[in-house]
């Protein structure tokens, strides 16, 4: 922080921080009232003093004996619902089961660090166990029911766009709260108090009228919250605020408190401009008309908890929502994303699996033994054989371990007498540099030229780096543009990957100007009709294309191309290496996310 | 264990209603995978269905549900050798709806060696697992998408087979195990492998209501069930009992409804007008619309049963048409219309 010189601004950012700081101190006390039933918090920001000082509130507000525990984002199966615990098997020479932290987190708080790292799978088990309050245990010989009613409180770490914490628990829990750059150090914090006043009034509390429930679902819609689930949590959340003021009836103001705290960080899209007398024929539609007299409750009521909404939004999300950029939960991993998937032999550790010895996988032996020490006794009372340990094939442990998928970019170069000349060279260049970087990022690269005639793939997928540079520096130049068969080719090639299982992605260099039929006649009619036909095929299969136009002049067919295919498309009639190389990086999250 | 949501109170969602009672009314439809958004009501709708079925007849004590009128000859707990001899003791019981969570060992789904008595008696002798327990019943894997390959490849097999055969620990079991498997996901969270996805007979989606007034009675009504749920169940008990006698009823009537060669002619050439792969589709189809006619009383399936199916049926085995980007169900409405006449 600056010296003192700047006194105003200083006290300005402060309080800003304050203020954020206030906001999730606030959702920390409601979540202290009633942990299992709100679902818990989400909080962002790295680790510090704000990060510190919530959870501290919290925990200082739960109730005596309630279990905080934190979850490593690794965990694995047993630790997490339990399983046979070996020690203690061997020892009473009966299997003793261990329970899990689910389950040892029961009425609880379950805080989880680096939240962002958690697997879609380890999510859904949490999920699942929130979903029921139990868990269903099924593991080595055991099958119980254990109770596991808890909350969380995921830690969210992450850095850009590239990692967010599985939507399966942001969707379980009533808070979301931005600490990034609360300062708890300006608050005044007030004592703790005992909240089992409040807890015993919301045990009371009466349920919540078709009014309230209609303005929360109303409010929901016009922010674009897509998950019902988080309105149900609003109501819950309406309940606490009021149990809190001292209440046992819902009013207004915890309504829209509740609408404050719970919706308006989900927002996706702003209410339309509209007075709200344009909504109500609408609403009319879905309120039956007995109910008429309610009507001006209704709307000022509705009108009274969107307000909330819109002046809890924080600015960053306000400018981002005007400008239709999509948010979080419409996200979707782009094809070339480089899925994980899973793999006998490299990647991340992901535990073991039984299975046979056989050239490809490795032996887990600690897992092996593992497996194999309940049945010592057994087996030695079977063979009448004092062996120190008896393993046998059924014991075996094959590790496995998360690999990120494999991605093949596929150069379609146009290498045509328009292109030929002062293109082809440029053309050349920019594929040369993005080889190296496909190469750094482990990536396949594949190459197809069209000219004259027709298409041939002149490299098919490789890693071989020095191959590539040659075959490209041997690429003629001259003829007409069959850019249909180009993307035929292209695309062909770009599903017989994709059926190996591996990301394909399209990079075309082209000046768009296509007037070499598929049948190898000229026609430049037929030959755009054929060409706009081939892009379309592209699209509807979803393969992540970039169309480098490289054109003098850069045309509308060109564009249309680009739209059909749902390609990024860059007009660089100066064909910069580094241009080029930039598009293609930021198409392909693959590629940065290899090179890194 | 929670108490579960009554299945009559699920608002909207006839899709799924629709393809849980077929699955229902006739087990050999072959399974129901439910695709949709969190918080739609997936899981309630499927754990809601053990108190919608007829209970079933199984042998006392029997760990592998064996039915007392035809009892596995080589059932471990003895079923079939007491036959002649005495009377086998039949009790009746809900039928099982049975949860395999994520995370479940592939010895607790096949069942394994009994570990506490080899432990403790030096005896090697069989533990069922979920397979033994989802006998005649349902087995059902929310987020069927993220359980692991091996466990799934496994349950594809025995679901064919409709016998599970153990062979691990120096056992060597086999047992019946017929099951309707119900599978739920999020899209979202991960791809459902096609051979996979084509072992189901029906398969739905699920969306969060679209008209408000719905939305606002979903809420109310998992308010009230969380707040009381015995006076919750109270309340909707007589339209639950409405809904197994249905149930009931169909199951008794399926077995006489005819279905006529034109109907089956139509649903031919409905599953080539929309080039779903395979036979399987047409034979689905065919069971599914016999089943809605039995839901719907009617003796004779005709054209609105097959209407009702067909997208259930066929929406997952559509082959992709790469220049038509319509969503399946519109195709499959649209080929309806061509194909479809009363």
């Amino acid at each position: 922080m600056s010296a003192a010189a700047r006194v105003p601004e200083r006290f300005a950012e402060r309080s800003a921080g304050t203020a954020a700081w206030v906001a999730g101190l606030e959702a920390a006390a409601l979540l202290a009232i009633d942990p299992v039933g709100l679902g818990g918090a989400m909080l962002r920001g790295g680790p510090g003093l704000a990060r510190d000082c919530w959870l501290a509130a919290l925990t200082a507000r739960l109730a005596a004996g309630v279990p905080v525990r934190r979850m490593p984002a690794m965990i694995d199966d047993d630790r997490l619902l339990g399983g046979l615990d070996l020690a203690a098997t061997l020892t009473a020479g009966r299997p003793v089961i261990q329970s899990g932290l689910l389950a040892a987190t029961d009425g609880g708080v379950l805080v989880m660090p680096s939240a962002e790292r958690i697997s879609a799978g380890l999510a859904a088990r949490i999920a699942g166990a929130m979903d029921r309050g139990e868990v269903i245990l099924e593991r080595d010989g055991a099958a119980r029911r254990l109770p596991s009613r808890f909350a969380i409180v995921a830690l969210d770490e992450s850095v850009g766009d590239s990692e967010a914490v599985p939507l399966a628990l942001e969707d379980r829990v009533a808070f979301l709260i931005d600490l990034t750059n609360a300062d708890p150090r300006g608050a005044v914090t007030a004592p703790v108090r005992s909240l089992a006043p409040v807890r015993a009034r919301l045990a009371k509390m009466k349920p919540l009228d078709a009014k309230a429930v209609e303005a929360l679902v109303h409010t929901a819609e016009a922010f674009g919250v897509p998950s019902l689930h988080s309105v149900y949590l609003a109501m819950r959340a309406a309940s606490v605020i009021a149990a809190q003021a001292g209440r046992v009836t819902v009013k207004d103001e915890d309504i829209a408190a509740a609408a404050r705290l719970v919706l308006a960080p989900r927002a996706t899209r702003l209410p339309a401009e509209q007075e709200p007398e344009a909504d109500e024929p609408e609403a009319e539609d879905e309120t039956p008309p007995d109910e008429a007299g309610d009507d001006d409750r209704v709307s000022a009521l509705e009108d009274t908890v969107l307000e909330a909404v819109r002046a809890a939004i924080p600015d960053g999300l306000l400018d981002a929502l005007q400008a239709g950029k999509p948010l979080r939960g419409a996200q979707k991993s782009a094809p070339g994303g480089g899925q994980m998937r899973k793999s006998p032999l490299r990647g991340r550790p992901l535990g073991s699996r039984a299975g046979t010895l056989k050239p490809g996988t490795r032996l887990s032996l600690v897992d092996t033994l593992r497996a194999a020490a309940p049945w010592q006794s057994l087996r030695q009372r079977e063979t009448k054989r004092a062996m120190r340990v008896e393993v046998r094939p059924s014991d075996f442990r094959i590790r496995r371990f998360a690999e990120r998928r494999e991605a093949t970019i596929i150069f379609a170069v146009d290498a045509s007498g328009s292109a030929a000349f002062h293109r082809l060279a440029e053309a050349k260049g920019a594929v040369e540099l993005l080889l190296a970087e496909v190469y750094a990022a482990r990536t396949n690269a594949a190459l197809v030229a069209f000219r004259g005639a027709g298409a041939e793939l002149l490299l098919p997928p490789t890693r071989a780096l020095a191959r590539a540079r040659a075959r490209l520096a041997e690429l003629p130049g001259g003829g007409g543009t069959p850019l249909a068969a180009g993307l035929d080719a292209a695309l062909a090639l770009a599903l017989s990957e994709r059926s190996r299982g591996r990301d394909a992605m399209i990079v075309l260099l082209t000046d768009g100007s296509a007037n070499i039929a598929r049948d190898g006649t000229g026609s430049r009619v037929r030959a755009s009709a054929e060409a706009q036909e081939a892009a379309t095929r592209i699209g509807v299969e979803g393969i992540a294309t970039v169309f480098i136009d490289n054109a003098p002049r850069p045309r509308p067919e060109s564009r249309g191309l680009a739209a059909a295919m749902n390609a990024r498309y860059l007009a660089l009639p100066y064909l910069d290496a580094t241009g080029v190389r930039n598009a293609v990086r930021a198409s392909s999250p693959q590629a940065s996310r290899g090179a890194r | 264990m929670s108490k579960a949501f009554p299945f009559a109170a699920i608002v909207g969602q006839d899709e799924m209603k629709t393809a849980l009672l077929i699955a229902a009314t006739d087990p050999s439809v072959g399974g129901v995978m439910v695709f949709g958004d969190r918080g739609t009501g997936k899981s309630t709708a499927v754990r809601a269905l053990a108190a919608l079925l007829p209970q079933i007849k199984v042998v006392k004590g029997c760990r592998f549900n064996c039915d007392p009128a035809s009892p596995a000859a080589d059932c471990l707990d003895g079923c079939g050798a007491v036959k002649g001899r005495k009377k086998l003791v039949a009790v009746e019981v809900p039928v099982p709806v049975v949860d395999l969570p994520l995370g479940a060992t592939e010895d607790r789904v096949v069942g394994a060696l009994d570990l506490e008595r080899a432990l403790t008696r030096g005896e090697k002798a069989f533990e069922p697992g979920l397979l033994a327990r989802a006998h005649r019943g349902f087995l059902y894997i929310d987020e069927v998408n993220l359980l692991e390959d091996h466990l799934v490849d496994l349950l594809l097999d025995v679901a064919v087979s409709r016998e599970n055969i153990v062979e691990r620990e120096g056992l060597s079991v086999r047992h019946p195990a017929k099951f309707v498997l119900v599978g739920s996901g999020n899209p979202e969270e991960g791809e459902l492998r096609p051979q996979l996805l084509d072992r189901f007979g029906l398969s739905v989606e699920v969306r969060t209501p679209q008209k408000l007034a719905d939305r606002v009675e979903v809420l109310r009504r998992c308010d009230a069930f969380e707040r009381d749920p015995v006076n919750f169940m109270k309340t909707w008990a007589p339209k639950s009992s409405e809904t197994r006698d249905l149930v009931a009823a169909a199951r008794g009537r399926v077995g006489a409804v005819s279905v006529p060669d034109a109907a089956l002619e139509m649903m031919s050439n409905l599953c080539v007008a929309v080039s779903a792969d395979g036979l399987r589709g047409e034979l689905t189809l065919m069971r599914a619309a016999r089943a809605a006619a039995a839901l719907a009383d009617d003796t004779i399936v005709g054209v609105p049963h097959i209407r009702a199916v067909a997208p259930l049926a066929l929406r997952h085995r559509l082959r992709r048409n790469p220049l038509d980007q319509t969503d399946s169900g519109a195709r499959i409405t649209r080929a309806m219309d061509e194909v479809l006449v009363s």
